[in-house]
C-alpha cells in the first residue's frame, strides 16, 4: 500500500488524512481509478448542486464541464466577468507531451521533468496523471477555437521552457493564458446561456459552511451592494488561485488573494507547504516605493535572450559600452547543459547572488541584463517581434526603454505559490465535500513549478479530473437535504457581519495599503528568496505584532452596504496577516533547501539547494487550531517508487 | 510633478454624479496613472474621505478590467495602451486631467469610474463559442490551419473586452467587440460550422442590449488598446449579410 492513512482525532470526530492514491502500476493508476469510481446516473446529475468559487482556468473549466455533464452549477467570482480572472495574464505557454517536434518527449518524460523540477516534493501519482492528461487539454483547446501558434505547414508550433530539454510548450504569442481563459470562458458562457450555470459576478466568498462535517455551502458578500448571502450545495469547489500577494509586491493581479482558501483552512481544511513560493527570475525590477505591483516578462524570453552581468563589480557603464569579453553570461557558464533555461528557482537565486556580490546593474543595482542582440542580429527584429512583440511593447511601456535597442533589465519577483490547500488524489481537501483546484491546491508542483505548467494543471484539474472525482464523491455519500435555513448558515452570516462591524469600529489612522506594504517588507526580507532560522524567527515575532496593530489602527472609510474596495482589501489583508505567519512557520520547520524554498544554512559548496531526503520527504499539512494558537503539523510521506531522488543537476 | 484631476464621482447607480477636483503632488514620471490614483486614494482615506472607485486588476493591459476616459480619450492619450499601462511620463507638471467612466447607456455606472459591462457577457452567451463539450475532440494536429489564418484569428482574439470601442463611439456601438469574436471564428475551421447562427444571434443580442450601429468613423480602432482593426467590422457585416441571405 503506497498511501499511508493517518487517523486523527479532530474536534470531536475522526477524520482520515489519506492521499487516496489508487493501487497499481503508476501508468495504470488513473485509468483504473476512472473505472473504479462510482458514477452518477445522467438523470440524477441535475439533482446535485455544485458551488464553484473562482472562474479562472481551473474554476471556469470545471464549472463548464460539470454543467455539460448535467450538474446544477453555481459559479462565483469577485470579478465582474469570468474573463477577468488572473489566469488571463499567463504569458508563455502550456506544456503537453505531444512530442509533435519529434525530439524525444513522452508522458513519462514530462512526468519525470515535473517531479525533478519540483525538487522531489510532489506526489508521483498526481504528476503522472497530469502528464497523461496534458495531451487532451491541447486537443480540447484547439477544438474550442483557441488560436495557438502554427507553423507554415498548418501544424502547431512548440517552444522550450525552463527545466526541459525538449520543446513541448504550446503558445499563442505572449498571451497564451488569455487565449486559454477565453476558451474556458466561452465554454462557460455557453452553459450560462443554457441555465446549467448560474454565474454570480462581483461576489466574494467569505466563509465556508459545514453541516455534519461536510462542506455544504458558502457565504458571499455582493461587492456592489454589500449584501451578505448564504448559498447551499452538495459539494463546494474552490479554484481561487494563489497567495503571492502576501508579499504586497508580486506579479499577481491586484485583487488576487487567499481569503476563500484561508477561511476554508480556518474551518478545518489543511494548508500544505505554505512556504513553497515561486520567485520568477524575469520580472521588471522594482523602481521605487510607489509601486503597486510588479510585471512579469515571460520565461519564454529565455529561449532567445541571454542573461548577463558585468564581470567587474560596480561597473556603471551602459550595457552597450561593455565589451563582450567583460560580460559574464553566468547561467551559460555555470549550467552549460541547460544554459539560460535552468528552472526558475535556480535562475532567481543566481540573479540574487550576482547582485548581492555587487554585479547588479541599473540605478538600484538590483537587476541583471536579458539581452536579445544576438537573436536580433541572427534572425532580424521582425522575427523577434513575431514571437515576443507584446512583451517587448509592455517592457517599453513600463520602463520607457526600447528592448530592441538595448538589453532588458530584469530581477526576480514573487510569482506563484506551489503551496495551497491540501488535497487527496481526488482533489478533495481534508474537509469532505470541499474540493480544491488549480493554484489554490498544493498538489502537483512540489517545491518549484516548471514554466508553462500552471495552465496545464489548472485545465487538467478543471476539464479532466474533477468532473469524474466529484461524481464519485456524490455517488458514494448519502447527503442530508439541507437549505440555507439550516442554522449553520445563519451562524456563519452573523459571525461575518460581526467581523465587518469590528473592522469599521476600529477607525484607526493607517490605510490598508500601509499595513500591506509593511507585511510585504517583512515577508520579502525574512520569508523571501533566501531564508534562515534567525530571520524566520524574527518574522514569527514581527507578523503577529503587525496583525495586532492592524486590528487596532486600520482605517476603513465608507459603509458596508456599498461598493467599498477598502473594506474588500482589509478583509483580504486580515487573512494574509495570518497566512504570512504560517508561511514563516513552515519555512522554519523545513530544515532543508528544496526548489523555491532556500534555507541559507542548507546549501552545497556551489550554493545549490541541499535537500534532506531522510527527514523531509513529506508534504507539510498544517491544521488550524484557533486564533493565535500554534497550528498542528501533519506529515504526508511522499513515496518515490519510480523516480530516484538525486541532487538536481542542470549543469 | 503636480497633477490636477477633475474626476467623475457618483455614489451609486441611482445617484446623480458630478466632477470633483483634486490635486496630487509629488507625482513621479515613473508612476503609472493608477499608481498616481492609488497615492491619491491613500491620502483621501487618511483624511477620512471616500476614495475614488475604479476597476483594475492585472495592471498589465490584459485582463480588460480597467478603462477610464482621460481628457476625452479612452484609456488616455497613447495608442495601443490600456489605462493601467499609461505612465505619468506621458503628462507634464501642472497638467489638468479630466477623468471619466466609460459613457454608454449599455454600460451603466456602478460607482465613480466603475461601470457595469455585463451586456458584453450576454453577447458572448448568445454565440461567442464553438458548441462542443469537454472530451471526445480530435487530435490537435488533425486539422492543419494555414498560418496566415491562425495568425489572423489570433489578432482578432486578442480583444480584452474592455469596452473602450463602445465608450469612444459616438453611437456607442459594440461592433468592433462583436466583429472581433465573429472574425476569430470565421478564420478557423472549428468556428465555421456555426458561423451563420453565431453572427445572427450575436448581432441580435448586441441590438437588444441597446448598442448603436457603426457609421464607419473608426474611433474604435483608433482607441482600441489592442489595436483591433476596423476590418473586423467589415467581416462582421459580410458574415451577417451572408447569414441573412441563406
Amino acid at each position: 500500500m503506497d498511501c499511508p492513512v493517518v487517523w486523527l482525532y479532530c474536534g470531536g470526530y475522526i477524520m482520515a488524512f489519506n492521499s487516496n492514491i489508487p493501487e497499481g502500476p503508476l501508468k495504470d493508476k488513473w485509468t483504473d481509478h476512472l473505472f473504479n469510481m462510482k458514477l452518477v446516473n445522467p438523470s440524477n446529475k441535475r439533482k446535485y448542486k455544485i458551488i464553484v468559487v473562482g472562474t479562472g482556468l481551473a474554476g471556469g473549466s470545471a464549472a463548464a464541464t460539470l454543467a455539460e455533464l448535467g450538474y446544477n452549477v453555481e459559479a462565483f467570482s469577485y470579478h465582474e466577468s469570468p474573463r477577468r480572472a488572473h489566469s488571463i495574464a499567463a504569458q508563455g505557454g502550456i506544456n503537453a507531451a505531444k512530442n509533435y517536434p519529434n525530439d524525444g518527449d513522452s508522458i513519462y518524460r514530462l512526468f519525470y521533468d515535473t517531479i525533478k523540477g519540483g525538487d522531489y516534493r510532489a506526489r508521483e501519482a498526481n504528476v503522472h496523471r497530469l502528464a497523461e492528461i496534458s495531451n487532451n487539454i491541447i486537443d480540447q483547446c484547439v477544438a474550442q477555437g483557441v488560436p495557438f501558434a502554427r507553423e507554415y505547414g498548418g501544424l502547431l508550433d512548440n517552444r522550450s521552457f525552463g527545466g526541459a530539454q525538449v520543446s513541448r510548450t504550446f503558445y499563442a504569442r505572449g498571451q497564451t493564458g488569455q487565449q486559454l481563459l477565453l476558451g474556458a470562458y466561452s465554454a462557460l458562457t455557453r452553459q450560462m446561456k443554457t441555465g446549467n450555470v448560474k454565474f454570480h459576478p462581483r461576489h466574494e466568498m467569505l466563509d465556508l459552511v459545514m453541516v455534519d462535517d461536510k462542506a455544504r455551502g458558502i457565504i458571499t458578500r455582493n461587492l456592489e451592494t454589500g449584501e451578505i448571502k448564504s448559498h447551499a450545495a452538495d459539494a463546494v469547489i474552490l479554484a481561487t488561485g494563489g497567495y503571492g500577494n502576501v508579499f504586497y509586491l508580486s506579479t499577481n493581479a491586484m485583487a488576487s488573494n487567499a481569503t476563500a482558501a484561508w477561511r476554508a483552512h480556518r474551518k478545518g481544511a489543511y494548508f500544505a507547504n505554505p512556504c513553497f513560493t515561486q520567485i520568477h527570475p524575469t520580472c521588471i525590477p522594482v523602481s521605487s516605493e510607489h509601486q503597486s505591483k510588479l510585471t512579469l516578462m515571460s520565461e519564454s524570453l529565455r529561449n532567445d535572450g541571454r542573461v548577463w552581468v558585468p564581470k567587474e563589480k560596480g561597473d556603471k557603464r551602459k550595457a552597450s559600452e561593455i565589451p563582450e569579453n567583460e560580460r559574464d553570461y553566468y547561467l551559460e557558464r555555470m549550467y552549460p547543459s541547460f544554459g539560460n533555461l535552468v528552472p526558475r528557482d535556480v535562475a532567481s537565486r543566481r540573479a540574487k547572488n550576482m547582485c548581492d556580490a555587487g554585479h547588479g546593474v541599473g540605478e538600484t543595482g538590483l537587476a541583471v541584463y536579458l539581452d536579445f542582440s544576438d537573436v536580433i542580429s541572427r534572425n532580424g527584429q521582425e522575427w523577434v517581434a513575431e514571437k515576443y512583440g507584446n512583451l517587448f511593447d509592455m517592457y517599453k511601456q513600463i520602463t520607457g526603454e526600447n528592448p530592441y535597442e538595448g538589453p532588458m533589465m530584469i530581477y526576480p519577483a514573487v510569482h506563484y505559490t506551489m503551496g495551497g490547500l491540501w488535497v487527496d488524489y481526488n482533489l478533495m481537501s481534508s474537509i469532505e465535500g470541499l474540493h480544491v483546484l488549480g493554484e489554490a491546491n498544493f498538489s502537483d508542483h512540489g517545491a518549484n513549478r516548471l514554466g508553462a505548467s500552471a495552465l496545464m494543471q489548472g485545465l487538467a484539474d478543471g476539464y479532466f479530473v474533477i468532473p469524474y472525482t466529484i461524481g464519485n464523491y456524490l455517488a458514494s455519500n448519502k447527503l442530508v437535504d439541507i437549505d440555507t435555513n439550516h442554522p449553520a448558515f445563519k451562524d456563519a452570516e452573523d459571525k461575518l457581519k460581526e467581523s465587518n462591524d469590528k473592522l469599521f469600529a476600529i477607525k484607526g489612522s493607517r490605510t490598508v495599503d500601509d499595513f500591506h506594504k509593511e507585511l510585504g517588507k517583512i515577508m520579502w526580507e525574512y520569508v523571501g528568496m533566501a531564508r534562515n532560522k534567525e530571520g524566520l524567527e524574527k518574522a514569527l515575532v514581527e507578523i503577529p505584532k503587525l496583525r495586532k496593530e492592524f486590528w487596532k489602527d486600520v482605517k476603513i472609510p465608507g459603509s458596508e452596504t456599498e461598493l467599498n474596495p477598502e473594506l474588500e482589501k482589509a478583509g483580504r489583508l486580515a487573512d494574509f496577516l495570518e497566512l504570512g505567519e504560517l508561511m514563516a512557520r513552515d519555512a522554519l520547520n523545513r530544515e532543508e533547501s528544496c526548489g523555491g524554498h532556500f534555507r541559507q544554512e542548507f546549501q552545497t559548496e556551489e550554493n545549490e539547494a541541499k535537500r534532506n531526503d531522510a527527514d523531509f520527504t513529506f508534504a507539510a499539512a498544517w491544521e488550524y487550531k484557533g486564533e493565535n494558537q500554534t497550528p498542528e503539523l501533519h506529515k504526508e510521506d511522499l513515496n518515490f517508487e519510480h523516480v530516484k531522488l538525486t541532487t538536481r543537476s542542470y549543469k | 510633478m503636480q497633477i490636477n484631476l477633475k474626476v467623475w464621482r457618483q455614489e451609486n447607480r441611482q445617484a446623480i454624479g458630478g466632477y470633483k477636483n483634486y490635486s496630487v503632488s509629488d507625482v513621479s514620471e515613473h508612476m503609472s496613472f493608477f499608481e498616481m490614483l492609488d497615492k491619491l486614494n491613500n491620502e483621501l482615506v487618511r483624511k477620512g474621505e471616500d476614495p475614488i472607485a475604479f476597476d483594475h486588476d492585472c495592471r498589465e493591459g490584459i485582463c480588460g478590467s480597467c478603462g477610464v476616459t482621460i481628457n476625452g480619450r479612452a484609456h488616455g492619450p497613447l495608442r495601443g495602451v490600456t489605462s493601467c499601462q499609461l505612465h505619468m511620463r506621458s503628462f507634464k507638471d501642472g497638467d489638468t486631467l479630466v477623468v471619466e467612466p466609460w459613457r454608454a447607456a449599455s454600460f451603466p455606472v456602478i460607482k465613480d469610474l466603475v461601470v457595469d459591462r455585463k451586456s458584453f457577457d450576454r453577447i458572448m452567451e448568445s454565440g461567442g463559442y464553438v458548441s462542443i463539450n469537454t472530451g471526445g475532440t480530435p487530435d490537435a494536429n488533425a486539422i492543419p490551419i494555414p498560418k496566415i489564418d491562425a495568425d489572423a484569428a489570433f489578432d482578432s482574439a486578442t480583444c480584452i473586452g474592455c469596452g473602450a470601442c463602445v465608450a469612444i463611439c459616438k453611437n456607442s456601438a459594440a461592433m468592433l467587440f462583436v466583429g472581433a469574436k465573429v472574425t476569430q471564428f470565421t478564420k478557423l475551421p472549428q468556428g465555421k460550422v456555426e458561423r451563420r447562427e453565431r453572427v445572427k444571434n450575436m448581432v441580435a443580442q448586441m441590438d437588444a442590449e441597446g448598442f448603436g450601429s457603426c457609421t464607419n468613423t473608426g474611433a474604435c480602432e483608433a482607441e482600441c488598446p489592442k489595436e483591433i482593426s476596423l476590418t473586423n467590422i467589415a467581416t462582421l457585416n459580410k458574415e451577417y449579410l451572408k447569414a441573412s441571405l441563406c
